[in-house]
């Protein structure tokens, strides 16, 4: 496809990247509550908050691109799990406070430059949306990274916990840098970006943090992926089962 | 002038006590208490509405909620961080919380079953609050008062809200209004018990009164809840769950039905619905942080080292 032929492909593009911050907000707002100190709630519960934002801006410009009735809550709430495009890191469940803040960094590190790029979009829409999330962004990633520097190199057990962690979720992070079809028009269209020109700024970025954390970078060479084309973990089913309940529960209702 | 003096010029002329002044013990120890379980209330209160973020029905909703909640974590640090300047930290009032000594606020205790039942608590819960804190933003402790005064901006918004959530649903379809009405049913008398017990069985109040702790009497706030909320019960189309509710011309309130004391008591004194959960999600959480806390404090203890090597 030489030129965006229809407006379906942009709607998808922009449901990928809503997605991704839709999960991550519903991961992150399970765990309000049950952080380990009150400040850290309300930092949580600020993340999630902003991840919700940028994820109803994408998934309203969406909708109404795609232009058929349905607006950002009938795709958050009334898509089922294999229309689900987020990453698959996103919707890994929250094991523990390093598995929580190691994702968070992960996707941070890579949501810095991924925006950075989108806020020069053709689109100015999407450059828009970008603009204001590359700012929230590096806040979280300077918060998700400071935490994972403190237990890396803070006691034996979270040094443990948080390299575990790592190596649990290296799998899941280079579906962040291997683009499709999908990706390569949009870049090619100047709206999008290529995923593969985020890795290296994500790899500095990490293995700093690796090194200043006294952690290893792990050695797991496996690649999984699958999210942008809804294949996901048998996480996923779950989270949206509880997130979509009374919207499937009682249809088009008002609330 | 000695401090003693000092302090009771202070509270006739209605103005602040500060920190830094003389104050009677009875004084610090009735303020710390009525602080610290004020706190208590805004991080226990994070449970029953956090049970719902998850299973917001809109996206607007549940931004709106997740705010709400991170507000309630910002009270309890402001009220933490008043109640700090008495003299007592907030690891130790918390540890006092864990251990059942210090109490937060019945009303949590109960359960939120349905998603109506964020209205509720916003509209009656939130409002039921306000009226209180608005009172004590004239209590003669100034941090305290002070505090009162920036919570109280956030809790009218939370009111607000909760009042908008009950209306769409009192609008809307035969279920929702079934369960905008239920709501009402199960949180109007816990919210009345909010103020506490009449004045005659308060042990607390006299002094505070005079104190000027507490500047409203327990039925004086109660009373004026009432008389705020009965009419906006009426624009929704709800009854409250009270056969003796009726307007008092001579008065000019409403006069209301009596609270079950019974059931007061039994909540106060741990034995609510839901006083175990809470307590056993505080803790655990609690629990399940201290690998975090020991971390932070040795990787501080790391930097401070590195830095004076
Ligand atoms: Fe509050
Ligand atoms: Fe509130």
């Amino acid at each position: 496809m030489d030129t965006i032929t229809t407006s379906r492909p942009l709607a998808t593009y922009l449901i990928r990247h809503g997605d991704d911050n839709l999960v991550l907000a519903q991961r992150l707002a399970e765990y309000i509550s049950w952080a380990p100190e009150l400040e850290e709630d309300l930092a949580i519960a600020n993340i999630a908050l902003d991840h919700l934002g940028v994820a109803h801006h994408l998934l309203a410009y969406a909708a109404s691109v795609e232009g058929d009735g349905r607006d950002a809550d009938a795709l958050a709430f009334l898509r089922s799990e294999r229309e689900f495009t987020n990453l698959l890191l996103v919707e890994r469940p929250n094991d523990d406070f390093a598995v929580i803040m190691v994702r968070q960094f992960l996707f941070d590190a890579y949501q810095v430059p991924l925006w950075e790029a989108l806020a020069g979009s053709a689109d100015t829409t999407l450059a828009g949306i970008a603009a204001k999330a590359v700012k929230e962004a590096r806040y979280h990633l300077r918060h998700s990274r400071n935490w994972v520097v403190t237990l890396g190199d803070g006691t034996e057990e979270s040094h443990r916990r948080t390299q575990h962690a790592f190596d649990e979720l290296w799998r899941f992070t280079g579906e962040m840098f291997v683009g499709d079809a999908l990706d390569t028009d949009m870049a090619a269209a100047g709206i999008g970006v290529d995923p593969a020109s985020l890795e290296a700024p994500w790899r500095r970025t990490v293995l700093e943090a690796i090194a200043d954390a006294t952690l290893s970078e792990p050695e797991d060479t496996t690649v999984r992926v699958g999210g942008r084309s809804g294949f996901h973990t048998e996480a996923l089913g779950h989270m949206l089962g509880e997130m979509q309940w009374l919207q499937r529960a009682y249809p088009g209702l008002e609330w | 002038m000695d401090g003693e003096e000092r302090f009771r010029e202070i509270i006739a002329a209605d103005e602040k006590v500060e920190p830094g002044d003389w104050m009677p013990e009875g004084y610090r120890q009735t303020l710390i208490r009525q602080i610290a379980q004020h706190a208590h209330s805004e991080v226990i209160g994070m449970q029953p509405e956090g049970n719902w973020i998850t299973r917001a029905p809109t996206l607007k909703r549940k931004a709106i909620l997740m705010a709400k909640v991170q507000d309630e974590a910002g009270h309890g640090l402001y009220l933490y961080s008043a109640a700090e300047t008495l003299g007592v930290s907030r690891d130790e009032l918390v540890r006092l919380l864990h251990e059942g000594r210090q109490k937060y606020s019945s009303i949590f205790n109960y359960p939120t079953l349905t998603w109506a039942d964020i209205g509720a608590i916003g509209w009656l819960v939130d409002g039921a609050a306000i009226t209180n804190q608005v009172a004590l933003t004239r209590t003669s402790y100034g941090p305290y008062s002070r505090a009162m005064v920036r919570i109280c901006k956030e809790e009218s918004f939370h009111q607000r809200q909760g009042y908008e959530i009950m209306m769409v649903l009192a609008r809307g379809s035969e279920e929702q209004r079934a369960m905008a009405q239920d709501a009402l049913d199960r949180f109007w008398w816990p919210s009345l018990m909010m103020f506490g017990p009449h004045d005659s069985e308060s042990t607390h109040s006299d002094q505070s009164m005079e104190w000027k702790i507490k500047p409203v009497s327990n039925d004086d706030l109660r009373q004026q809840f009432v008389d705020a909320t009965v009419p906006q019960a009426e624009y929704l189309g709800l009854t409250i769950p009270d056969p003796d509710l009726r307007w008092n011309a001579e008065r000019g309130h409403y006069d209301f039905g009596e609270i079950d004391w019974d059931e007061f008591w039994r909540v106060v004194k741990g034995h609510g619905p839901m006083n175990r959960e809470r307590m056993a999600h505080k803790i655990e959480a609690w629990e399940r942080g201290a690998w975090v806390r020991e971390a932070a404090v040795a990787h501080a203890a790391k930097r401070t080292a590195a830095r004076s090597a």
